[in-house]
């Protein structure tokens, strides 16, 4: 990519607002909180990969899906396949009535392997299925719904069926998926124990690297000529249509953008955690993810990012130190949220923060005099 | 901290630097090796939170959520336990401190909470989990930290970690003395299986149904649905149709207020027994939100009874009632929770040391007289050893209890010819 390309990408504002994120993220809290800790941050970046594939749906095009644990679930399950069936080779499996199988499979009267699960034994197929998978499930929501019309309130509410569908049927049929119980015992990743403090750290690390590509694509979307037509669906669909464009093709690729995002997402989940399982595929995961979304400001990618982190940070500790009444605290949270400032924490940082530090930036141009002027003339240029 | 010394029957603790101190260790242990407490290098030689007069457990339920209903009885047991303990001295001369998480009856946060406990809390043991899904959550991160987990729930079996005690019954222990007793009591020869779908259900009706069928009897039917299912009236019409001697219930949670009130509205009178529901899903507490006047007659298959009249249990219900007032109830669960810091501490005492690895060790053989629900003692794979109880449920929301079995019950949690 050219300078001025890059220029475009990340205009000032944006390049500092990325680069205080991954100082935080790289330098910050690894040096700064335990490798416990740290793995529960991770747990809660994962989430930020969902956010950000809102933002985009939601923020800019103005699909709010409420189904977006259904592609964080289908990561998730892709990563806990491959890893299960590491888990459950026939001498770790050896008191099974049939050996080599996932124990839950056993349990419930299988005796072979699903033919589903049979190429989840490659480390690449899984890598790609966990990507391509809900971006393929995506798309053929996206086509039922957005050729035909289907928008707002009605979208929202069919995601959300998508979501308790899924999770009835991974519940009901759990001797392919685990059930309720979801699938558990992950031990290691081509022989290495992804439990160990290290792993924790390489997935940590990992975690950030790809949050960064997926905000690097998100960006890339939002200045390209689709972020501006997302926007202008988002505010008059229909004078978008009347221009000549096809809109229901750029909902559904954003849709299914959003829905690939999710997926890594789940996939570092089960990474990090260690297991997978339908709680987090529901309506409710789903809903949440959307708070952590709107709590950050919707319209900001980095944002949602924070809010990802503050919500559950906020969760953690609250429910440690009050473990009968933290509920009532997040209620509130959200309530304030909404109520205090609707455009979560990245609207109170531009209308506080920004204006204050674009002022003393400005303050200390000034100082410089003739940085100001070539400044000024770039800024003409564009 | 090998020099360190006990010091707390003078009440004064030891602000001397190390030298000194380890001199006086010395010249202590040898003058008072009989009379003093043991010394905390010798009861702790793993980083666990133990101090000089202090010792760290876990509690982790869900206190919110939907399970929240099921598990507060536990948790509110595990605290009684606790207190009752620290009112008798304590485990080894030390007070027990619970710091107590919320699972939110949700499985990622029981893994998240129990890794804290165990990592940032270093707590002896955690008294925890209720659901399956929950413990089935928490298990690699017990196995990977050496943790110890006293689990409460009847359960599916299946399972026999190093890390686990469990102090509910596996599902032998449960289900074939409760179906020997409807076939002996009340002639029983045809069943028909129901229950929530999950594990548990599952594999419960799988060794029910081979134990049906060993003893030449016959299952009729056999229906899962989904947890928090509310319409049964299908299912109640098949019972009608096939007319089961028995009808065989693990249908958990909120799904029973329906399922009974249903039940009897379409005018099946379970005091009648035609068809006679035995349950091993339904304890006391369960009644409260399904009612007693629409369970009156059922039977349920369980290993203790709020009712049960031996002594132990008469002193356990009043200190129960004292601590937590007079309106609440005590189910199956909630007794076996009381279990787990009590078996802990007889464990710790016999091991003489806190540490993971040889409290494990000294478990096997642990026996309790003081336990309500009368004996119990440990098997090495780490079930306890019970009787199963059969209650006919009443009116006020308690069983009458019919049946006890003369022996207590091995534990069998790969049971050979069920699986």
């Amino acid at each position: 990519m050219s300078y001025a390309g890059f220029k475009t990408l990340f205009p000032k504002s944006d390049l500092i607002g990325f680069a205080v994120l991954a100082v935080i993220l790289v330098i910050v809290l690894p040096l700064a909180v335990d490798i416990f800790r740290l793995n529960l941050i991770g747990k809660y970046l994962t989430y930020a990969f969902v956010a950000v594939g809102l933002v985009l749906c939601w923020g800019s095009g103005g699909i709010l899906s409420l189904g977006q644990g259904v592609f964080f679930g289908l990561g998730g399950y892709g990563m806990a396949m491959f890893l299960k069936l590491e888990a459950s080779s026939p001498e770790n499996t050896a008191i099974q009535s049939t050996p080599g199988i996932p124990d839950f499979m056993d349990w419930n009267q299988l005796t072979e392997l699903p033919w589903f699960w049979e190429p989840f034994h490659s480390l690449t197929f899984t890598v790609l299925a966990i990507v391509l998978v809900p971006s393929l499930f995506a798309y053929i929501i996206g086509v039922a719904m957005f050729k035909r019309r289907v928008g707002g309130v009605y979208f929202a509410i069919i995601t959300q069926a998508v979501a308790a569908i899924l999770t009835i049927l991974i519940i009901g049929q759990q001797g392919y998926t685990g059930g309720v119980n979801g699938i558990t015992d992950l031990r290691t990743l081509n022989g290495w124990d992804i439990r160990s403090d290290e792993a924790k750290y390489i997935f940590y690390f990992l975690c950030v690297f790809l949050l960064f590509v997926c905000l690097g694509v998100a960006q890339y979307v939002r200045k390209s000529k689709l972020g501006r037509l997302l926007v202008a669906m988002r505010e008059m669909e229909d004078r978008v249509r009347f221009s000549g464009y096809d809109v229901s093709n750029f909902k559904i690729f954003v849709f299914c953008l959003g829905a690939a995002f999710a997926a890594v997402g789940g996939a570092m989940f089960t990474l990090q955690v260690g297991f997978m399982s339908p709680t987090l595929v529901g309506i409710v995961p789903s809903i949440e993810m959307v708070i952590f979304c709107a709590v950050g400001g919707r319209l900001s990618i980095l944002g949602a990012v924070y809010g990802a982190l503050v919500v559950n940070w906020a969760k953690t500790t609250l429910s440690e130190s009050f473990p009968e009444l933290w509920l009532f605290a997040m209620g509130a949270l959200f309530i304030a949220v909404v109520m205090a400032f609707p455009n979560g924490l990245a609207g109170l940082y531009s209308k506080y923060c920004e204006p204050y530090i674009k002022q003393k930036l400005k303050s200390f141009r000034a100082g410089r005099g003739g940085d100001v002027m070539a400044e000024g003339v770039a800024h003409e240029r564009q | 901290m090998a020099t360190t010394i006990k010091t707390r029957p003078t009440g004064s603790r030891s602000k001397l630097p190390g030298l000194v101190k380890s001199l006086m260790g010395a010249a202590a242990f040898a003058t008072m090796a009989l009379t003093a407490p043991i010394s905390l290098a010798e009861v702790n030689t793993t980083g666990l939170a133990v101090t000089e007069d202090t010792v760290q457990v876990g509690i982790l339920h869900s206190v919110t959520g939907t399970m929240a209903i099921s598990e507060t009885g536990s948790v509110q047991a595990e605290k009684l336990a606790i207190e009752q303990i620290n009112a008798m001295g304590g485990v080894l001369g030390r007070k027990i401190e619970y710091i107590q998480e919320d699972g939110a009856s949700d499985w990622p946060t029981f893994a998240e909470k129990s890794r804290k406990l165990l990592v940032n809390d270093k707590v002896a043991a955690v008294f925890g989990c209720w659901t399956s899904a929950s413990r089935k959550a928490v298990l690699p991160v017990f196995e990977q930290y050496n943790g110890m987990l006293y689990y409460p729930t009847f359960y599916e079996g299946l399972e026999q970690s190093p890390n686990v005690i469990y102090t509910g019954q596996e599902a032998t222990q449960q289900i074939l003395a409760g179906i020997d007793w409807v076939v002996k009591a009340k002639n029983a020869k045809t069943f028909y299986l129901l229950g929530s779908d999950y594990i548990w259900p599952r594999t419960s009706n799988k060794i029910a149904r081979k134990h049906i069928e060993k003893l030449g009897l016959k299952v009729v039917g056999e229906d899962y649905y989904p947890l928090g299912h509310t319409q049964f009236n299908s299912i109640i019409n098949k019972f009608k149709l096939k007319k089961p001697d028995v009808i065989f219930a693990s249908v958990v949670g909120g799904s029973n207020v329906a399922f009974y009130k249903q039940l009897k509205a379409a005018g099946i009178d379970m005091t009648k027994e035609k068809p006679l529901v035995l349950t091993i899903s339904v304890t006391e507490d369960e009644i409260l939100g399904i009612g007693g006047e629409n369970i009156d007659g059922a039977y349920a298959s369980m290993k203790y009874f709020q009712s049960l009249t031996n002594e132990n249990n008469i002193a356990f219900v009043k200190a129960f009632k004292e601590r937590w007032g007079d309106d609440i109830v005590i189910g199956d669960v909630t007794q076996a929770a009381y279990l787990g810091p009590w078996l802990w501490k007889a464990a710790v005492e016999a091991a003489g040391s806190f540490d993971i690895d040889k409290v494990r060790a000294a478990s096997p053989g642990i026996e309790l007289t003081t336990a309500p629900e009368g004996y119990v003692k440990v098997h090495p794979n780490h079930h306890l050893w019970s009787k199963t109880r059969i209650g006919n449920a009443k009116t006020d929301g308690q069983y009458e209890i019919v049946y006890e079995t003369p022996e207590l019950i091995e534990p069998d949690p790969f049971p050979e010819g069920y699986q």
